[in-house]
């Protein structure tokens, strides 16, 4: 059993069509599963699933997720809320827009532990210095007392990568984290989650569609199409050898400057076809 | 990949049609009132006093929505005071609306020197209370019609001009504007063939609720006699004289203030509605 | 004059840093382009890379005269069109085109597919727009029924699709594309990058590629440039910045590339 159990879970535009299609996937306590798929494969939407907010159009159809065995269907909502709030904690993709830029940073690390865990504030606040100083950020209390738009976007991000395991959550969700930033950084910043994921055991899930960015952190992975698991397994047989045609494509078209003629090559109409059949034959088993 | 990218043309929505029948009614209402008109609206008859509307005991069928303490008829003097809050509603409203979009527009895309003047001087005038400012200038120009716009248009324009430059700032940033001169447009060309369509539906959404600003000006003005003269039907006036008495005959006040709340919802909705339905743009 | 179509002598560019402006009083001035100098031989397919922020596109608006450099000279088939003023442009226009990054920003989404392709050719008064019109579309791939399409009702691939069609239409002979698969999924990388590759050789067509990512054009160049800070580190045929980087920028940038390959060495 592991920490994070996601069961069948299917999720629909309301009177509309699918988003997620009985999508099941696994994150142990220490481990890092990468959810890989092209834009709109339905990445971010089971993280939202999970963290309980998903946008009002989209209706959960059926399936069960469950934190540390707990099904979250069974609790009472403020009991579910509460939970997840502790539990559960979120890197997203765009550093900028998710800090409040008219606020100070240091408040919005301690906020949470604040409002959540109901700490006091000053043991918040020595908490936060001491996780800037984890994230190697130099005079953590200057930074604290800066706003968002004074600071580097690698900068950001780490406050980001802070402010999630402030309060040491079982899980963190990393939604496409690195994409908005230079390689150099990216890698600072990817060996920085690793980092703090192995020190305080964690469950990751880590959203990307970069599958160079798979194959450097994380053990597992579930390929995704259409909001339909393609393929899920662990990191080293993927790379050997994809189990579906589809991410055999996927991998082919990922670039890779070490060996030009084997990469950037488009996905083959006809694998899209075989792969879109797959997505129709699912769609008529379930009536629709 | 699939995705839920769809072409339909959105259909037209409740709100369009209920706020844009409204008005089209209106119009006909105002343009044919001399012949669809029941009665002169100036028509007093004493007699026929305080008749209430047809549906209520002791109506009088002639009079439709029954008639004031002179036996006026109320649905004739409805239809008038249309005309009247209609061409001000027209006048100002385009008016205010090409002084303030255009100046707008420039500011905002030529930016510079042209801006600073241009913002400077929205900033002093806005410094300046609208009540005062508008009782002010009616003093000075005396009452009347002209005199009305000319306030409307004065004090109203700022409105248009930063609204519009703040999207024409916008919009001049974006890369389609940097990719029109690349192929060599001018500078002026780029701004009436690629900002203005942009503008385009914000400027009409603000132009609609000018109208409506407007109704309500013309109706205020005209509540506290600074309109045009007293004998003139005014929704304005009727909603004054209808006031006094509420209490033995509610529909001199109350038909024209329906009136007026649904001309003025109606403008806002209508400008909110082709806003939408202009963007092809789903968001 | 040799076969160059750019010849770039000691490029300076500087914006006001407003950030930083005083309340009375112009602002301060932050050098971009620290003086550039490189050629651009005709058919050449040139990378330029760098970090955000390191003035890449600064340097390709200024090539084709979307900004006005403070010093240097750009000479564009020989002509210095370093300080040209816009009608001495107009006629050059026709002969540059520039492909953007943000298709969704960068195609009017008040106009529809056929008229944003068309638009540039009414302009230059070329004849027979509608015909130019869908041989760009077929150029590019796209069937000939998406002139009618508005672009939110297009892919980000087959938007950026759009984006080369426009530039293509005028038959340039040189085209810059800035981040143009930046924000694509692999697979369309692939494809455009694929027809970027096929349309260079058909129409002879001098390119510059600006990319903050060295991986996906390696097959694409011919020639790459490196920027720092708005200066070149380095400027090598595309064999050897990959296999012996000169600048240590350079080697920085290869090693942070995570390769889909679990073996690999990112230390
Ligand atoms: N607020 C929303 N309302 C309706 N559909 C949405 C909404 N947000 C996303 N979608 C749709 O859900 C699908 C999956 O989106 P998402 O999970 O964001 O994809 P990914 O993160 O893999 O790029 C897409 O087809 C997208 O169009
Ligand atoms: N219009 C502008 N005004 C002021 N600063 C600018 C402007 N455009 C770019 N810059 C600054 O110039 C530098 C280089 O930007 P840019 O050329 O866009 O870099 P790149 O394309 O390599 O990411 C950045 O520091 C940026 O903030
Ligand atoms: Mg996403
Ligand atoms: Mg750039």
């Amino acid at each position: 059993m592991s920490f994070l159990e996601v069961e069948n879970l299917t999720l629909r535009i309301a009177r509309g069509p699918r988003i997620l299609r009985a999508v099941s996937l696994g994150v142990d306590q220490g481990e890092v599963r990468g959810l890989v798929g092209e834009s709109g494969a339905g990445k971010s939407m089971i993280g939202k699933a999970i963290l309980g907010t998903l946008p009002r159009a989209i209706q959960v159809v059926s399936g069960r997720i469950s934190l540390d065995g707990t099904d979250l269907q069974t609790l009472p909502a403020r009991e579910r809320r509460r939970r997840i709030g502790a539990q559960v904690a979120l890197i997203p993709q765009d550093p900028l827009t998710a800090l409040n830029p008219v606020r100070r940073v240091g408040p919005q690390i301690t906020n949470r532990l604040v409002d959540i865990l109901g700490w006091d504030r000053s043991r918040a606040e020595a908490r936060a210095r001491e996780l800037l100083d984890e994230v190697h950020i130099p005079d953590p209390d200057r930074v604290m007392r800066s706003y968002p738009h004074e600071l580097s976007g690698g900068m950001r991000q780490r406050i980001l990568i802070a402010s999630a395991f402030a309060a040491e959550p079982k899980l963190i969700i990393a939604d496409e984290p690195t994409t908005a930033l230079d390689v150099t950084v990216q890698k600072q910043i990817l060996r920085l989650i690793k980092e703090m994921q192995d020190r305080h055991n964690t469950a990751l899930l880590f959203v990307t569609h970069d599958l160079g960015v798979v194959s450097k952190i994380c053990q597992s992975l579930t390929v995704l199409y259409a909001g339909k698991v393609i393929e899920d397994t662990d990191t080293r047989s993927f790379f050997a050898a994809p189990g579906h045609p589809y991410s055999q494509a996927l991998l082919h078209a990922t670039p890779k400057y070490t060996d030009p003629e084997d990469s950037l090559t488009p996905v083959p109409q006809h694998v899209i076809d075989a792969v879109e059949a797959e997505v129709t034959d699912f769609d008529k088993g379930l009536g629709a | 990949m699939r995705d839920a990218r769809s072409r339909v043309r959105r259909p037209i929505g409740l709100r369009l049609w209920l706020s844009g029948g409204w008005i089209t009614l209106l119009i006909i209402g105002a343009v044919l009132a001399p012949l669809i008109a029941p009665h002169d609206p100036l028509y007093q008859d004493l007699f026929a006093g305080r008749m209430p509307p047809v549906w209520v005991d002791g109506a009088d069928p002639n009079f439709l929505l029954g008639t004031d303490s002179l036996g006026r008829d109320v649905l004739s003097r409805i239809l008038y005071g249309a005309r009247l809050a209609l061409t001000v509603a027209l006048v100002a409203g385009t008016l205010t609306c090409l002084i303030g979009a255009t100046l707008g527009l420039i500011a905002g895309y030529y930016r510079g020197w042209v801006d600073m003047v241009i913002s400077r001087l929205v900033d002093i005038w806005m410094a300046f209370p609208p009540v005062l400012f508008a009782i002010l200038l009616i003093a000075v120009l005396g009452t009347g019609l002209t005199s009305i716009i000319i306030a409307i248009v004065v004090i109203d324009w700022t409105r248009f001009a930063r609204v519009v430059r703040a999207e024409a700032m916008t919009q001049g940033t974006m890369d389609y504007v940097a990719s029109a001169q690349v192929v060599g447009r001018t500078k002026a060309g780029t701004m009436f063939a690629e900002i203005l369509p942009n503008v385009l539906p914000t400027i009409v959404a603000l132009l609609t609720l000018e109208m409506g600003i407007a109704v309500i000006v013309e109706a205020i003005l005209s509540f506290v006699n600074l309109s045009i003269s007293t004998d003139a039907p005014t929704w304005g006036g009727m909603i004054a004289e209808g006031r006094t008495s509420v209490h033995q005959a509610w529909w001199v006040l109350v038909f024209p203030l329906i009136t007026l709340f649904l001309t003025v919802l109606s403008f806002s909705q209508l400008g909110e509605g082709l806003k939408d339905y202009f963007d092809p743009v789903l968001r | 004059m040799s076969g160059m179509i750019y010849e770039i002598r000691d490029l300076r560019l500087s914006f006001p840093d407003m950030a930083h402006k005083p309340v009375f009083g112009a602002a301060p001035q932050i050098e971009v382009l620290k003086g550039l100098s490189f050629d651009v031989p005709k058919g050449e397919v040139l990378g330029i890379v760098g970090g955000s922020g390191s003035g890449k596109s600064t340097l390709g608006r200024a090539m084709i005269r979307l900004l006005e450099p403070d010093s240097g000279t750009i000479r564009f088939e020989g002509t210095d069109i370093t300080h040209a003023d816009e009608p001495a442009l107009r006629p050059l226009r026709r002969r540059f085109q520039m492909i953007f990054q943000d298709p969704m920003s960068s195609l009017n989404p008040r106009r529809r597919v056929g008229g944003i392709i068309a638009g540039p050719l009414r302009l230059q008064g070329v004849q027979d727009t509608s015909a130019k019109v869908l041989e760009a579309l077929d150029m590019v791939g796209l069937p000939r029924s998406f002139a009618a399409r508005y672009p939110h009702e297009l892919s980000g691939g087959q938007r950026q699709r759009v984006g080369i069609a426009r530039a293509i239409a005028l038959r340039p002979d040189f085209i810059l594309a800035d981040e143009i698969v930046s924000g694509l999924d692999v697979s369309s990388q692939a494809q455009v990058l694929n027809l970027l590759e096929e349309l260079v050789r058909e129409l002879g067509l001098t390119l510059a590629f600006i990319s903050h990512d060295l991986s996906v054009i390696r097959r694409l160049c011919s020639r790459i440039i490196v920027m720092y800070r708005g200066e070149i580190v380095e400027n090598a045929p595309t064999a050897q910045v990959f296999d012996a980087p000169q600048a240590d920028y350079t080697r920085e940038l290869l090693q942070a590339i995570p390769l889909p390959d679990p073996d690999q060495i990112w230390a």
